[in-house]
């Protein structure tokens, strides 16, 4: 646990001083979503009744967008070598440094929806199931791309080689997350969904990282 | 299997590829407590190759190498913390000042030993809160080894430790390598600069 810790402030006191770097995937996020009005039609009806999925998409792909360097700069400079070969489980490396991205580039995720969500004219009551789905979904997408990041991190130009291992596994997350949200702004019940989304955030956090880590072991050879 | 305690690391008939080139085959040798072993060799025979197998941190094309009867690939938490790799990169944090690196490798490695009288022998004390990213090489290594030897590890892997290093630094850690020795540790080291090890080396391997 102290090793869990410990990996977890390192990496938040990174990201801070790198905070451009943390910047660049909300701002990808904001933009996204506000392009898809542009593309189709700006009329409030059928913002609302597409605004959903603008955002699930948005979301989806700037939390990929984020995870490329996650396990790729401590291979570059040789930090991932001492990591796998500490006393520590990698697997709970992974998971800190998996948890330490996610408090970083997912919770103002969560922050940014709601404006995001009323630009798009979405009802005030559904609000609170957005961000609630956003935030069962948002660590199921982090463990995905850290999986995706672990995989292709000996891969020159691993970046996109992510994306597309990594979108179709997202999948249930975007029908869930979206499914729930549309369920809220019609003023229906959205258990159903939000369980299932939890269910998929248990699975990949517990499966997850110890998949990161085999990949990861292999990357390091 | 009975082991000999002194015996720490064995390495048995390895045999080691990189892609469609056999690098080396039917190496073997074994290192007791206390002893030093020096693998020379030109660039591209096998030197990182061999210390990464050597580490557990890839796996040989045959051959084994164990670590106190134990396969290194194999080991259970208490024994990786005894075998400390240091290879061409330094795993320092760019972002993060040399202090803060120290830091962070002495709680990885549960180490309790004060940074300051290892900045001063580093001659690093001035620089102990500036970032990584504004260090020379050669004190980029410095750290690197400094990070190392917060470790209570009893086997040392060191690739071209002496790398980037002035005169200085070069002495710092050759008397590091000879007390760690001295009191019962090992090492091996691969190395171009082979002469300044004259005679304290029980082990040459020339790949």
């Amino acid at each position: 646990m102290d090793v869990f810790l410990l990996i977890l402030r390192r990496d938040l006191k990174i990201a801070f001083r790198r905070w451009g770097e943390l910047a660049t995937p909300l701002i990808f996020f904001v933009i996204v979503a506000s392009l898809f009005p542009l593309a189709l039609s700006p009329e409030e009806a059928q913002l609302r009744a597409s605004g959903t999925g603008f955002l699930w998409i948005a979301a989806l792909l700037s939390s990929l967008l984020a995870l490329d360097g996650l396990f790729r700069n401590d291979l570059q400079d040789g930090s991932m070598e001492q990591l796998a070969l500490s006393p520590a489980p990698l697997a709970l490396i992974v998971l800190a440094k998996t948890l330490a991205h996610w408090l970083v580039s997912g919770v103002p995720l969560l922050v940014l929806a709601p404006f995001l969500a009323l630009s798009f004219y979405l009802p005030v009551e559904a609000i609170p199931t957005l961000v609630g789905a956003l935030a069962l979904a948002t660590p199921t997408l982090s463990v995905l791309a850290a999986l995706g990041a672990a995989l292709t991190v000996s891969v020159r130009g691993g970046g996109a080689i992510i994306g597309l291992l990594v979108l179709p596994l997202t999948a249930p997350v975007l029908i869930f997350g979206a499914r729930a949200t549309d369920l809220a702004v019609h003023g229906e019940s959205t258990l159903g969904p939000l369980y299932l989304l939890a269910a998929l955030a248990v699975l990949a956090l517990s499966l997850g990282p110890l998949a990161c880590a085999a990949a990861l072991r292999v990357g390091l050879e | 299997m009975s082991v000999d305690p002194s015996a720490g690391l064995i390495v048995s008939s390895l045999e080691v590829w990189r892609g469609e080139r056999r690098l080396f085959g039917d190496l073997s040798f074994e290192l007791r407590s206390g002893q030093l072993a020096l693998i020379t060799g030109p660039n591209g025979a096998g030197k990182t190759s061999l210390l990464r197998i050597l580490a557990g941190l890839s796996e040989p094309h045959a051959g084994a190498v164990t670590w106190r009867g134990t396969t290194v690939r194999q080991l259970a938490a208490e024994f990786r913390a005894a075998i400390a790799y240091q290879g061409h990169l330094d795993g320092l944090k760019n972002d993060l000042t040399v202090a803060e690196n120290l830091a962070f490798y002495r709680a990885l490695w549960d180490g309790d030993d004060a940074l300051e009288p290892l900045l001063d022998e580093l001659q690093l004390s001035d620089f102990a809160h500036r970032e990584v990213r504004y260090l020379s090489a050669g004190q980029r290594r410095r750290v690197g080894l400094g990070c190392m030897r917060l470790r209570r590890a009893s086997l040392w892997l060191l690739d071209e430790p002496l790398t980037n290093l002035d005169t200085e630094g070069a002495e710092v850690v050759a008397g590091w390598l000879l007390s760690h020795t001295d009191a019962g540790g090992a090492a091996v080291l691969a190395t171009n600069q082979a002469e300044r090890f004259d005679g304290a080396a029980a082990i040459e391997i020339a790949l």
